[in-house]
């Protein structure tokens, strides 16, 4: 059980930068965010794209914007639990207890939500019957190859993954690879080592397909495609797998009691509390009259949220702000040495 | 300006009067017709104001933006006449334009 004074949810910008406030202020945090690495929607869907309203810096990159949150945090040496996603919450003596889906336990005076859009998930098929078979049959990402060995494993989707998986099972399976249209957006290499192995027969590519129905009775027996042209197939399939990219969703967040309206939590503009009590929202995921989906809103309402949790985390204290010019406690806390 | 006509997958239909220079995405936002969620702003980063086209209208669109189809990969049930509203521009041509929003945009 990890014990601390405020939990982030989310480490796009917003929430990197309101770590910074906390340990400006001599708060304790964790953060926590499903993809693999710190910067959110940032660093997973524009991290090449310029950004030129971040106050004082006239052009960025995702990337860079990330990375400079990174370093401006380092000195707090704050822990991010990535690959990791807040379950299920329970108030214990006016403090919270959180859990993790990889089963990581936390008890936090504060939850600070900056979760965006929600986090990324997989993609999955449209196809309702697929459901009966996800996690056993239907995958939609891989963590054991070897159980792939001897089968036929059908792959659906057009970019690296797919490819990579195609043209590495097909060295110990029979794989058939579809995709909704003739051309991949993988890389090039990949596609050339695709039409290669397709021509010695070891691998075969289906385009202008896509799926309609997965068969099997228990246990899945093959997936029914259907062409552009109207065309109906049907493939014998020990496993399908499909690898469409990733898609936001809010997921547990829903069912944490909190007022949600359109997918998005409503605020006060004091300290960014929502409806609970030591659970704040900022960034994309707040709402306010006047809310403005800019990450420089994002900075400023993280700033206001950690002074929010420091009401709770210190409460026979009183907050005087300081500022990083003058003070020999902020200094200490950011190792800065006069 | 145009005339751009939303309709949705439960058949309820939205016409709008959208200016030029924004895009159907935009037109829609701005607008509370609901099921595009646009969830990145118009960036071409996420698929989520996806729509159909019909081919008669399909055919008279701007060509797509580089990359739309890589994105359109990751639609909910993409097709053929699959278009990201982001990626069209409106202009006088478009006045009369019809798009149809997927059951659903995640």
């Amino acid at each position: 059980m990890i014990d601390t004074d405020v939990l982030i949810v989310g480490a796009g910008p917003t929430g990197l930068f309101c770590a910074h406030q906390l340990g400006i202020i001599g708060l304790k945090c964790e953060i926590v965010d499903n993809l693999d690495k710190l910067g959110g929607q940032c660093i997973e869907l524009y991290p090449d794209k310029p950004i030129y309203d971040i106050p004082a810096i006239p052009e960025c990159t995702g990337e860079e914007l990330t990375n400079n949150l990174i370093e401006q945090i380092k000195p707090f040496n704050f822990k991010s639990h990535l690959s990791d996603r807040v379950q299920e919450i329970k108030n214990e003596n006016d403090r919270w207890l959180v859990k993790t889906s990889k089963g990581k336990e936390f008890l936090t005076t504060n939850i600070i939500i900056a979760g965006g859009v929600g986090s990324f998930e997989p993609r999955k098929f449209p196809t309702k019957n697929c459901e009966k078979f996800e996690g056993k049959s239907v995958l939609y990402s891989i963590k054991d190859k070897t159980i792939f060995k001897g089968k036929s494993v059908v792959i659906f989707g057009g970019g690296d993954s797919a490819l990579d998986w195609a043209i590495e099972l097909s060295k110990n399976s029979k794989v058939t690879l579809i995709h909704r249209r003739d051309e991949f957006r993988g890389a090039g290499a990949s596609v050339e080592k695709l039409y290669e192995l397709k021509k010695e027969k070891k691998l075969d590519v289906l385009t202008k397909f896509s799926i309609k129905d997965v068969k099997g009775n228990g246990t899945l027996e093959s997936v029914e495609i259907k062409g552009d042209d109207g065309e109906i197939r049907s493939i014998n399939a020990d496993y399908v797998l499909g690898f469409f990219g990733l898609i936001m969703q809010l997921g547990p967040i829903l069912d944490w009691g909190l007022n949600i309206d359109k997918k998005l939590i409503p605020v006060n503009t004091e300290n960014f509390e929502t409806n609970k009590k030591g659970i704040f929202a900022i960034g994309d995921i707040c709402f306010y009259p006047g809310k403005l989906k800019l990450i420089l809103s994002g900075f400023h309402e993280g700033a206001l949220a950690a002074r929010g949790c420091f009401k709770y985390s210190r409460p026979n204290e009183k907050y005087k702000l300081e500022f990083t010019t003058t003070s020999k406690a902020v200094k200490d806390r950011l190792g800065v040495k006069e | 300006m145009a005339k751009i006509k939303y309709i949705e997958h439960n058949g309820n239909q939205h016409e709008i009067d959208v200016a030029n220079g924004l895009s159907v995405m935009e037109g829609a936002v701005q607008n509370d017709v609901p099921g595009i969620d646009a969830d990145c702003g118009g960036g071409m980063a996420c698929a989520t104001c996806h729509v159909y086209v019909k081919e008669d209208w399909f055919n008279k669109l701007p060509e797509k933006a580089e990359g739309e189809d890589d994105m359109l990969d990751q639609a909910y049930e993409p097709s053929s006449n699959s278009r990201l509203s982001c990626q069209i521009i409106v202009s006088d041509e478009l006045n009369g334009l019809v798009v149809h929003l997927p059951e659903k945009q995640v």
